[in-house]
């Protein structure tokens, strides 16, 4: 992380930080399992979405979309899956 | 001037009236209760037009008027012991976010064994979290320091949160007179909530995310600088608060006949106006005492301290709390500013009063006269702690 994200009003720093993609470097490097979803069982229900406390669930025409740049595989889309449509898969 | 006769209690509560406080959340503890009790009637007979939060702990109090204060609002809590100490870790998160907020501290020993009485050791518990810190002798002073923290917490240049501690019972229980003003009085001199930046849904940024090493200090040093301009605007506060009400205490302390004195006692709290009395008789036996009453310990009055103290002869300083291993809190302060300037004073550090043992101005008279004779027969010495028990009872008794 870098000062740029620092934010300064009337001469003091704060704690406060706008969100800026990679803003903590490539986070997808720390993951030993992987978030895989098939397609053929969700129900777009969007609940792995909403969870995802990294934000790298997105929407699209096909549902949703992980972002594995990001994603660091700390399971909890596949924790709050209804249909169990999210496989952790083990990183080699 | 509307006088009414209130508890200490009651005293803060109307200050929290008067600066329309808009949201409150607090747990129920002794000897703090009756505050938010008191505010909750308010709030239900429409005397005051704000949100009472009831939560499941006093860790969630603070976190809740924290939100509620980040948010923008004017927000107010109180506790006590072991209530403060479960908030503990939420008060960092407060002063770091430097977000305004203002809470009473109704200082009680803490367990075990179990005691609701005075002791301030849960206040100073709190000395290095970058809060405030100001300590009331009077009803009438909790109510004026309550007010005035609304006003010191949200200036510009400070941005930071404030405890206005209160003794138990001597304070918190017991009635008299207190001036609450008019409510258009004080909407005159207190204006409307300012704040560094409020968590607005339609510019979002997070608050509290990781940050490196070089950074974290950065936000401590303004901290420091933010607690260093506070010791001008309560200076400041304290004079205006003076010239439009009436009341000007002296700032970060009070100074009672230690001008012209050859001894001086340092004490905070409600005892401080006992030590006043017990200096009052000394003087008129042909001691030249005097009293300074620490009212806030935190921005430490390192320069009042200097100013006031260097010159003495003898310095006692009374301790209702204690830093096991260290002696008491306020000793070590006072001393160790004193030491910085040269041979301090002859010294002495008195422990009484813990658990709400009650110590009047006749055994306080007699704990100053002792140093002093001490002084005069021995010359110059620093003692940094001295246990003192009432008459009726001894130490021995337990072996
Ligand atoms: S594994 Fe964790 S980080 Fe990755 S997509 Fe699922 S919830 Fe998000
Ligand atoms: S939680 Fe499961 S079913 Fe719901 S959208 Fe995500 S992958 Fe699909």
């Amino acid at each position: 992380m870098s000062s740029s994200y620092l934010i300064r009003i009337k001469g003091f720093t704060l704690p406060l930080s706008v969100a800026s993609e990679g803003a903590m470097g490539r986070t997808g490097s720390w993951r030993t399992f992987k978030p895989v979803i098939n397609y053929s069982k969700c129900i777009k229900c969007y609940l792995c979405w909403l969870h995802c406390p990294f934000s790298v669930i997105s929407k699209d025409s096909s549902g949703v979309v992980i972002d594995y740049e990001y994603c660091k595989g700390c399971g909890i889309c596949y924790d709050v899956c209804p249909t169990k449509a999210i496989v952790m898969v083990p990183e080699r | 001037m509307v006088v009414l006769p209130l508890t200490g209690n009651y005293a803060v509560a109307w200050a929290v009236k008067r600066a329309r406080v808009k949201v409150i959340a607090a747990y129920p503890i002794t000897p703090q209760t009756t505050i938010v009790e008191k505010l909750s009637e308010m709030v239900e007979n429409g005397e005051l037009d704000a949100k009472m939060i009831r939560v499941e702990s006093e860790h969630s109090a603070l976190a809740a008027v924290y939100g509620a204060a980040i948010a923008g609002a004017r927000a107010f809590t109180a506790t006590s012991s072991h209530g403060l100490l479960y908030m503990h870790e939420v008060l960092w998160w407060v002063s770091a976010s430097r977000v305004p907020l203002v809470m009473a501290i109704v200082t009680r020993a803490i367990g075990p064994p179990w005691n609701i009485w005075t002791d301030h050791s849960d206040l100073l518990d709190q000395r290095d979290t970058g809060w405030i810190i100001s300590m009331a002798e009077s009803n009438q002073e909790a109510f004026d320091l309550t007010l005035q923290a609304f006003k010191i917490t949200e200036d510009d240049r400070v941005n930071l949160p404030m405890i206005v501690g209160l003794d138990a019972f001597i304070l918190s229980h017991t009635t008299a007179p207190v001036d609450v003003l008019e409510q258009e009085d004080v909407d005159r001199w207190l204006p409307e909530r300012k704040q560094l930046y409020v968590i607005d849904p339609n510019n979002r940024f997070s608050l509290g995310n990781i940050a490196s090493p070089k950074d974290y200090m950065m936000f401590r040093y303004d901290i420091e600088k933010a607690m260093d301009n506070a010791r001008r605007v309560i200076l400041e506060v304290d004079r205006e608060y003076g010239k439009v009400f009436g009341r000007e205490y002296g700032g970060l302390v009070e100074c009672y006949k230690c001008s012209d004195a050859k001894y001086t006692v340092v004490a905070m709290g409600a005892w401080a106006g006992d030590a006043k009395e017990a200096i009052d008789i000394l003087r008129d036996n042909g001691y030249a005492v005097g009293v300074l009453r620490i009212r806030f310990i935190r921005p430490l009055p390192v320069n009042e301290i200097l100013n006031y103290l260097s010159g003495m002869k003898g310095v006692i300083v009374l301790d209702r709390s204690v830093s096991f291993g260290a002696g008491g809190q306020l000793f070590t302060e006072v001393s160790s500013i004193l030491a910085s300037r040269g041979r301090p004073p002859a010294m002495k550090g008195v422990i009484a009063g813990l658990g709400g043992v009650d110590v009047s101005y006749s055994e306080i008279k007699d704990i100053v006269l002792k140093f002093i004779n001490e002084v005069e027969d021995q010359g110059w010495f620093i003692k940094r702690q001295e246990w003192f028990m009432p008459y009726e009872y001894s130490f021995k008794d337990y072996g």
